[in-house]
């Protein structure tokens, strides 16, 4: 791991461990580095440094909410907002307990893109209209209920092949 | 009372048009004169989507405070009117209750 610019960049073996805690977190040191070939030491290390720096952000349960018996429904919401107010309008909705995630897109025009929760649709409709709808600058809503989950990953480290290549042959040079 | 019915709402108060669950038409009413306005102006689409939730009653008796102009949509509700006629049939009330309200307050 080295630092260039105030950023951190990670050699293959950091991209290994990475890729062994995303697949498996529990795992423990000595069984990630016998995968890798290294030594427990030097993953214990490599982690503890990684986690200092913020790369590797929180160890998570991923939970399926229909098995726990979660009734509620999803859904995205695009909001059409002035530009001027938008990274207000983003702000405020990150503050709100039903909003999931929260991104800002320029397409034709400024559009702010966030994953709410709720409990039905009426307390979905109620959220967006007290909670929403009244910001300054919130211009229009879309919002389309989602029906059926087909695929849903994180990003990995291993989903990114041509960075990890780019690694490889530095560290091979 | 009657002037307060006529007052402006802070913008929490307001009444924010849909089409449906979650849609916003970026279209929106403070006050009595200001949803008289808007309900010429909106799409037939968004005022059947209230007026069969029963969210037009709601706000005038809650918010605005008029609970005559909400029985009177009540009673139109009854009569189950849909896209122009549903439109005339609100305009009709509103107007209404907006001369009647405007013109018992300076006398």
């Amino acid at each position: 791991m080295k630092f260039k610019n105030n950023t951190v960049a990670l050699d293959v073996t950091d991209l290994k461990i990475l890729n062994a805690l995303q697949e498996n977190a529990r795992q423990t040191y000595t069984a990630i580095g016998k995968s890798l070939g290294i030594a427990h030491s030097t993953v214990y290390d490599r982690i503890k440094r990684m986690e200092r720096h913020g790369i590797i952000k929180e160890y998570t349960a991923v939970i399926d909410a229909e098995k726990a018996g979660a009734k509620n429904i999803i859904a995205i919401m695009t909001i059409f907002t002035d530009p001027k107010e938008s990274d207000n309008v983003a702000e405020k909705l990150c503050q709100a307990p039903q909003i999931l995630e929260v991104y800002t897109s320029l397409s034709e025009e400024l559009l702010i893109i966030a994953k709410v929760v709720a409990e039905n649709q009426e307390s979905l409709h109620g959220f967006i209209a007290s909670s929403v709808a009244p910001l300054p600058g919130v211009l229009r809503i879309r919002t389309s209920m989602i029906t059926k989950k087909f695929k849903e990953t994180r990003f990995s480290i291993a989903n990114n092949p041509k960075q990890l290549t780019f690694i490889k042959e530095k560290s091979n040079k | 009372m009657k002037s307060r019915i006529l007052r402006t709402l802070p913008r929490e108060k307001a009444f924010y048009f849909f089409t449906s669950i979650g849609n916003y038409t970026g279209e929106s009413a403070t006050s009595l004169k200001e949803f008289t306005d808007k309900i010429n102006e909106v799409n037939v689409k968004s005022l059947e989507f209230h007026f069969y939730r029963g969210d037009f009653e709601k706000w005038t008796a809650e918010v605005l405070e008029d609970k005559e102009l909400a029985e009177q949509i009540g009673t139109l509700r009854k009569m189950s009117p849909i896209g122009e006629n549903l439109k005339n049939g609100l305009n009709r009330i509103l107007i209404r209750r907006y001369s009647r309200l405007r013109s018992t307050l300076y006398f």
